[in-house]
Parts: C-alpha cells; structure tokens; sequence
C-alpha cells in the first residue's frame, strides 16, 4: 500500500516542479525577446551610420538600398584622420574631457566626504541643494554664463568666450552637482564605524579620506568619472555658444560646422566623424562597465 | 597604559539626556564592563571617553589629563567595533598596522609588533589575506590585534561580540580574558549580555537610563544588588520577585506571601528589616537556585511549600521549573535526577539565607 501512494505522489510532485522550470523558461523567452527588440531599437542608428560612413557621397545620394554598401570605401575615415581640422576637434574635446574630469573629482570627492560625513550646520540642506543645482537646464544657463563672461572680460580685459578651454570652466557646472551627488550616496553607504576606526587609528579627515573612503568607494567614483567624461565629451550647447573660432571647436559642435557647408551635408563624413567621436566613451565603458553598474547600485544593498 | 576618569559626565542630544551625570574611576590594568539594556548609555559613555562623541557637561580624563577637547587620534585609545570595521581593502596585516604606519614608526617595529600581535591571536596564517576571506571570528580577532599593536593607553570595545554565534563568543571571551591578563592595558568594555560581563570584568558597571545603578565585581553584584534593577539583569534565568509585605506574628517578624504562605525573617536579619512599616508594599527576591526541590534540599534555612509547575526546562545538569505562584510567575531550580512533570505538584523549598527584601516603590533592595 505504501508503495501505491508513493506512486501517486511521485509523479504530482514531478509535475509542479515541471511547471516551475516551464515558468521560468517563458520568463526567460519573453526577456530576451524584448532585449532583442530593445537592442535593434537602440543598434539601428549606430549600424546606420557605419554603413553610411563607408559609403562616397554619390552612392549616398543614389536611390539606392540604404541598408547595402556596393561600393565600400574607407575614403571618409582617411580624410577625416589626416585632416588637421578634425584631429583639432578630438584634441580640444579630449583636453576639455580629462581637465573637467581631473576639476570635477577634485572638488566633488571632498565635497561629498564633507557632506556625508561631517556633520556640520546646513549640511543636509546643502546636499539638497547641491542637487538641486542639477535640475537647472543648460539651456537656461547658458545666456547668463554668456553675459558673465563679457562682464569679466570688460573689467579684467581677460577674454573667455571663443576659447577652447574655457569650456574648462563650464563644464563642472554640469559635473560637479551630479557627481557630488553619486558620491555622497555612495560614501553613506560605507559604514560609519569604518572612519571611526581610522579616525582612532590616529587618521585626520584628510587620511581617512584618501586612505580609507575613496579606496572604498573606488566603484562610486570610477562610475561618477565614467558621468563626468561622457557628459564633457558629448556637450553640444555651451561649446556652440561659447566657441566660434574653427580651431577652437570640440567634437560635436566642430563637426556639425565644418561639415555641413550651407545646404550641403557631407553625411558620409559626418557619420564617420560622429562614429569616431563615440568610441573614446565607448571604450571606456567596456573597461569599466563592471564598476560602473556596482557604482550605480550602490545603497540598494550595503557594501 | 593609563587610568580612566569620568567626572559628572552628561551627553544631551537637544531635548533627551542620553548619559546623565556619571562618575566612574578605572584604575590602571582594570577591565571594567559597562552592562545595561540598549539605550542605557552605555556605548554613548565609551564613545566620549574615546572622542567619538562630544561631551556635553563634565570632564573624561585619560592618564590625569582632561581629554574633553582633545581629538580621538591624539588620545592614545583603540577601539574595538562590533562590526569589526576592518578596512575591505587592505590585508590583515596592513589593517593591524594602519595605526603605526600613520604615526611613521620603523617598519621593523611594525613588523615586529604585527607579527607579535598575530601570534598571541593565533592569525599568523592570515596576514596575507583580505578581511572578505575571514569568517566573523577571525575578524573580530584582526580587530583585537589592531589595538594591540598599537599599544595605547586604554582599550575601547563597543560590543565586540555580538555578530557572533554562541559557541564563537564563548571562545573569543576567553581569548579577549587571555589578551588582557597578558597586555593589562586598561579596558572599557561595553555589551549588554550580563554574562560576557560578568565572566570578563575585573569590575561591572550597570547602567540604567543615562545612570549608574551599581559599581562592583561581579560576585558582589550578584549576591548583594543594590536595586532591582540590578538584581533583575544580572544573573540567568533572572530573580524572581515576590510580593509580600512583613509582618509580626507571635513577637516573630515574618514575610507574608498571600494568604497562605509566611516565611519567618532569617534571625541575623531581624535587626534590618524591623523598622521598615508593616504596611510598606515589599518584594521578596529569591533567585532561582534558591528555590529548590525539597527533597535533596532540607535543614533550617529551607522552607517546603507547595508548587505546581506549568513548564520543566531540563538543562542536564539542572533543571528549571516555572510555576505560579501569589499571581506571579517564578522560576525554581531543582536537582535533574527528580522527576518533574508539568501539571503534576511538586513539593519545593525556599532557601531564605539568600533572600532578598526590597521596597516596591523605591526598588531599592534593603
């Protein structure tokens, strides 16, 4: 008899667990059919514009499949990297991006040890605030920054606009808030018994800062230099308004104004000077896309 | 290594009191426990004697030095965390010398003390290794042997085994015992298991809401509490308390438990309690390994009575019976080789030498 209910119970019990794995596998069928669909979506303009850049101008212009190449040509890559105008771009654009990131680590690690650490009269407000400044637009700031700069020049007779490198000074206005504001998540979220330690240890603010916390919290800055690169390196409004001068101009800006002439596009150089511009943060996430994501996730768990 | 004195010391945090005037004089190599239930102000005093917290109205001195205003790093304290606090990314052995490297002492003498200090933990083999690859009890010794290596003047440990299981507490009290008959560094010591603080201290300070309520080494407070407070933390499974007033029968001074229960005043204790009115509500304290089975248990100081418990706890070694008793629930202890059941009567003994007798409104034991 015993035998007979076990029987019975055995395939029952197979059953539900057959189902949960069938659960399971349409889970996973409907995720990999929206990630496809989420990744066409996301790869069309990118394989766009590869396909366009190996194209001449006549066959772009010719009625032709614009998703086939019949005449591949590498002619837009090599005219733009021997072409002093472009590799001024890139300098200019690299310059700006590793001085904004240098300026924008160096005033928001300290800032946000400050603000998350020591606790000082005004502290939780001004965290506040330091995000709030995020929230204002660049579009709304960039007039008045314009006028700033006039004023300066007026009175110091130091000339700003039309340089390069005052994007220098631009730029942390975007990076340091939201970068300060990554890092005072993720410095929170080290325990407060660890500078205690330190601090007892014998550490000042300034050791437990440089030895203990951004060792710690390296993802957390690592994710804010991968925010504050990308974002000085993908700027397209201040160095519009900000730069004219051709051998001024960054990446985004350079080649919208050198490469369209009037009415004409030059789109296979356009696509090839855009495509070349997006590896450098390409690169750079695929390096650190590890630490970027733990970065990110930071404060949801503990450590 | 150094004397720690704690002179009317308050801690407020805007409105509440947190440390209400405490006084408190650690002589040197003294290991004292501060025990109290959480929010007692327990871990608030040891983190102003070790700076981490700002001291509101008194004076903490370290060495005879008044220390209010002076920094954590230049007071020459260590402190042990209850979560370890090893920093993630060095090695046991660059934890242990962080202290040493900062103040720039000699890298032999770093290595010498780290090496040292590994071999009395018995983490020689560990030096290498990052605080992830520890397990709980292994930290928490990295953690003893950097405030070892230092050397400083007063160890500081805020509940340091509390993330670990039993039988690893067990172990590692013994070993923090060890380290300090060997060091003698002065030591503040903060848990609230009545257990680690009676097995570890030198001297238990119990604190009560911001107060202490009693100063003394661990015998003493067990046999001789000053107030229920302190007569009902300390000791496990805790004091029984009875309600009972005294009163004169037959030129006898008695205690009255209820209606049917008088238990004659032990004759050396007659001369305390006579003055106390007759009308005053009391409580009589028993522990309750003083309230036997009586069976094994017989004599003049014992006195049978009737009991039926509700629940045996056999421990192997002893056995413990709830039952209840003048509308209270009590704990006796009797000997394991009776056999008790629940439900079934059982014949018990107060043993009355022992005894307690405290004020009900002022909890003091009298």
């Amino acid at each position: 008899m015993t035998s007979m209910t076990i029987d019975k119970a055995g395939p029952s019990r197979k059953a539900r667990i057959g189902s949960m794995s069938r659960d399971r596998k349409w889970a996973m069928r409907w995720s990999y059919v929206f990630l496809t669909l989420f990744a066409i979506f996301f790869l069309f303009p990118p394989i766009y514009m590869f396909i366009t850049s190996l194209k001449t101008s006549a066959e772009i212009s010719a009625a032709t499949n614009p998703w086939w190449v019949y005449n591949p040509t590498l002619s837009n890559y090599t005219e733009l990297l021997t072409s002093n105008q472009f590799l001024t771009f890139f300098r200019n654009s690299a310059l700006v991006s590793i001085f904004v990131v240098i300026i924008t680590m160096l005033i928001s690690i300290p800032a946000a040890f400050a603000l998350a650490r020591m606790r000082f009269w005004g502290s939780t407000t001004l965290a506040t605030g330091v995000f709030l400044t995020y929230l204002i637009p660049d579009t709304l700031l960039f007039i008045p920054l314009f006028k700033m700069f006039a004023t300066f020049a007026q009175w110091t007779g130091i000339e700003l606009i039309n340089h390069w490198w005052v994007l220098i000074f631009v730029y942390p206005t975007l990076t340091v808030p939201f970068c300060t504001w990554i890092m005072i998540g993720y410095f929170a979220s080290i325990p407060k018994e660890l500078d205690e330690a330190a601090i007892v240890d014998g550490a000042s603010w300034t050791q437990t800062l440089l030895r203990i916390f951004v060792p710690v919290a390296l993802p957390g800055i690592i994710a804010a230099t991968i925010f504050a690169f990308t974002v000085s390196w993908a700027q397209f409004l201040y160095p519009l308004a900000f730069t004219s001068s051709v051998d001024q101009q960054v990446l985004p800006t350079g080649i919208i104004t050198t490469l369209i002439k009037g009415d004409v596009f030059n789109w296979g150089q356009i696509m090839t000077g855009a495509l070349l511009g997006a590896a450098p943060p390409l690169i750079i996430y695929a390096f650190l896309m590890d630490y970027y994501i733990s970065g990110l996730t930071a404060g949801a768990t503990k450590g | 290594m150094a004397e720690v004195t704690l002179r009317k010391v308050v801690k407020r945090y805007d409105d509440v009191e947190a440390v209400r005037g405490i006084d408190l004089d650690i002589p040197d190599h003294e290991f004292v426990v501060l025990v109290g239930p959480s929010g007692c102000g327990k871990s608030t005093t040891l983190r102003m004697i070790a700076g981490l917290e700002d001291i509101s109205d008194g004076e903490i001195m370290i060495g005879g030095d008044v220390v209010n205003d002076v920094p954590p790093k230049d007071r020459d304290i260590a402190m042990v965390f209850q979560n370890y606090a090893l920093y993630p990314h060095m090695t046991v052995a660059e934890n242990m010398s962080f202290g040493l490297r900062l103040k720039h002492y000699p890298k032999a003498e770093i290595k010498q003390r780290v090496t040292e200090a590994a071999r009395m933990l018995d983490i020689t083999d560990l030096i290498d290794r990052k605080p992830k690859q520890l397990s709980g009890g292994q930290r928490q010794r990295v953690a003893m042997g950097r405030a070892i290596v230092r050397n400083p003047k007063v160890f500081l440990f805020d509940e340091p085994l509390s993330n670990l299981d039993a039988k690893l507490r067990v172990q590692m009290r013994i070993e923090i015992k060890k380290v300090h008959q060997k060091v003698r560094t002065t030591t503040v010591y903060v848990t609230h298991d009545q257990v680690e603080a009676m097995t570890l201290a030198d001297r238990v300070v119990v604190m009560n809401r911001g107060r202490i309520e009693q100063i003394g080494p661990p015998n003493e407070l067990y046999h001789r509490p000053a107030t229920k407070f302190v007569a009902g933390f300390i000791g496990s499974p805790a004091m029984n308390f009875i309600p009972c007033r005294l009163e004169d029968s037959g030129g006898l001074l008695q205690i009255r438990v209820g209606e049917t229960i008088a238990l004659p005043v032990p004759p050396d204790r007659v001369a305390r309690y006579r003055e106390i009115p007759r009308d005053t509500g009391m409580l009589l304290g028993l522990r309750p390994e003083h309230l036997v089975d009586a069976q094994s248990n017989q004599g003049a100081a014992f006195r049978p009575f009737d009991a039926t418990p509700d629940v045996i706890e056999p421990m192997g070694m002893e056995t413990f019976v709830y039952f209840p008793l003048a509308g209270v629930q009590l704990c006796g202890r009797i000997n394991p080789a009776i056999e008790a059941k629940a439900g079934a009567p059982l014949r018990l003994a107060v043993d009355l030498n022992h005894m307690h007798l405290l004020d009900e409104a002022t909890g003091l034991v009298l």
